[in-house]
């Protein structure tokens, strides 16, 4: 768990006060958080505690009800998603959402779409396939028709073409097998190596605080604990709640 | 380039043209309805290539097209008849028509901007009645559209003094009205096809394909998926536009009987029957559909009489039978459509495996 976070280059996002509301009802509670550069974090929390749509604010995907997010010191909140792409935010959707009915190599492509450096876009694609050797092996074939774990290998991947800054997965490991999760995360350690920034949704507590340098809990909407993966893997109360002891 | 202009493709390229050329000519022996029947299946293959834009490429289901072509039928109509006492050139109202039915397809896609699948359907569908209703209302208090009886001495297509409605001799050949509107349309439908092919191949036309098989995804890569679906309406809407210009010209006379939901299913069909997304496919299902039942019709007749020595049942209901088993059968040995694209092929060969 050596990882390169924490190099004290200081904080890629700070998000203060997000709320986010479905009609009347307050899902996320004015949140304060950040992610500092080169770091891995990990929200973690149980099912409806609001962590899917902190990070769906975050990119835009609804709008926020309130609150500050800022980024490489600007306030993006109000920016749509498709800029964010631009200022190098991308995120993994929860439920993977590959785009079934093109082949590996073109959804590949169509991560870079923000993009028209060819030569960029040519290396990305080679480390993307060095990150997951089985999508080079199947480029040709249609996402659609991919196993569940295939197919997150090809959402981050996807993710990775856009040349992002910071990376948002929602929900990696949902619905995949142990051996594909153990693998996915495998991938997610070693673009943490590489620099990437991360903050990781995740309801696999274990799995994402054994991966990120800190965590957030979040329960019913806000943030009840924090600190440094490691002090929370070994919290009682974390323990207790969400890692099954 | 080179790719393209191979002997063999020159070849082929040489030989459509020829045919194209010779069609009207050919049909025309058989009477010049027969011309007729070819040049609305052109014009709906140019509606269906329009629609195709909406529906194939960007995925949204459009109950409601016909809207389109209406405005660019009645804007003709208004500005080239006695009803205002108007008479522009074609060449003014064609780009007005396109225009109007640019912003009608704007309008209609800004509040349907979150709206998808059967939901979108059912607004399009609303919306392609409402614009037929106003053309059937607006007659009182100010008289703009002539309410159900239709604008009559519609100004056919005139170039300088060559008018596109009569018959004419050029070089010893003589040429009828309909023949020279075939001419005309084949051109206009070079013109869609072409800039359908530049669409799909371009980077809108990637975006489009991307909102289409996931918006979410689609955002999260970094698309305006709002401008771009709000392009797709519009750039749909103004072929349907430009369609319902020549039609009125065509025709000589509008009314709102020609704009109803039928129509807009029709092209619909058209766009899914020949396979949706897939131009040569899309061409295809719209010549088939619009020459098949206008053929059956011909055709109930003379067969019935031969088989039973009287005429049983009536052709035009018998038509719409027909026609109806015919779109079943090909939904269900065909369900991709009858000219697929390869894309499409090769999805329905990996789900069967």
């Amino acid at each position: 768990m050596s990882g390169n976070g924490n190099n004290g280059k200081g904080p890629l996002l700070i998000a203060e006060g997000l709320r986010v509301a479905y009609g009347g009802i307050q899902a996320v509670r004015g949140i304060t958080f950040h992610v500092d550069e080169g770091e891995t974090v990990a929200l973690i929390g149980a099912n409806g505690a609001g962590k899917t749509s902190t990070l769906r604010a975050l990119a835009r995907m609804l709008d926020p009800a309130g609150g500050s997010v800022r980024y490489q010191g600007r306030e993006i909140s109000a920016l749509p998603p498709h800029r964010l792409v631009h200022e190098g935010i991308a995120l993994v959707p929860e439920g993977r959402g590959v785009f079934p009915r093109l082949t590996i190599a073109e959804n590949l492509a169509m991560g870079a779409f923000s993009r028209s450096d060819k030569a960029g876009i040519a290396h990305d694609l080679d480390h993307v396939y060095g990150l997951f050797p089985r999508l080079r092996e199947r480029e040709k074939q249609l996402a659609g028709t991919l196993s569940g774990g295939e197919q997150q290998m090809l959402a981050i991947g996807r993710a990775l073409m856009s040349r992002p800054k910071l990376l948002l997965l929602d929900e990696p490991s949902m619905g995949l097998a142990p051996i594909m999760v153990q693998k996915i995360f495998e991938v997610i350690r070693t673009v943490a190596a590489e620099g990437m920034t991360i903050l990781l949704v995740e309801q696999n507590a274990k799995l994402a605080l054994e991966t990120a340098q800190r965590g957030y809990v979040m329960e019913s909407g806000g943030i009840t604990l924090t600190a440094e993966a490691a002090a929370l893997l070994h919290d009682p109360k974390v323990r207790e709640a969400y890692l099954g002891e | 380039m080179n790719k393209w202009l191979t002997p063999r493709s020159t070849l082929g390229l040489v030989l459509v043209a020829a045919a194209l050329i010779v069609l009207p000519f050919v049909v025309g022996m058989g009477g010049q309805a027969w011309v007729r029947i070819l040049n609305f299946a052109i014009l709906y293959a140019f509606l269906a290539l329009g629609l195709n834009i909406v529906v194939g490429f960007a995925g949204l289901l459009d109950l409601g097209y016909v809207a389109f072509y209406a405005v660019g039928a009645y804007t003709w109509a208004l500005l080239a008849s006695p009803h205002f006492g108007l008479h522009l050139p074609f060449w003014a109202i064609l780009p007005i028509g396109a225009v109007f039915a640019c912003i009608a397809g704007a309008l209609l896609g800004a509040p349907t901007l979150k709206l998808r699948g059967d939901y979108l359907a059912i607004v399009t569908l609303g919306f392609g009645e409402i614009v037929r209703i106003f053309m059937n209302n607006l007659n009182a208090p100010v008289n703009i559209t002539n309410g159900a009886q239709g604008i009559t001495l519609i100004d056919p297509v005139v170039v300088g003094q060559f008018k596109f409605s009569a018959t004419s001799t050029i070089f010893g050949l003589t040429v009828t009205g309909p023949q020279k509107y075939y001419y005309l349309l084949v051109l206009l439908a070079l013109g869609v096809i072409l800039v359908n092919y530049r669409l799909q191949h371009s980077r809108i036309g990637r975006a489009w394909q991307a909102i289409r098989e996931d918006e979410i995804a689609a955002k999260a890569i970094g698309i305006n998926t709002r401008n771009v679906k709000l392009l797709a309406f519009a750039m749909g809407a103004s072929f349907g536009g430009i369609a319902g210009g020549i039609f009125a010209a065509m025709q000589g006379f509008v009314s709102p009987e020609s704009f109803s939901l039928i129509e807009s299913i029709m092209i619909l069909a058209m766009v899914v029957l020949g396979g949706m997304g897939h131009i040569p496919g899309v061409i295809l299902g719209a010549v088939l559909l619009a020459i098949l039942p206008e053929a059956l019709r011909y055709a109930v007749v003379p067969v019935q009489k031969a088989l039973f020595g009287e005429v049983l049942a009536d052709p035009e209901s018998l038509r719409m039978l027909v026609f109806g088993l015919a779109l079943v059968l090909v939904m269900r040995f065909r369900p991709a459509g009858l000219w697929p694209s390869p894309e499409r092929r090769r999805e329905l060969a990996e789900k069967t495996q």
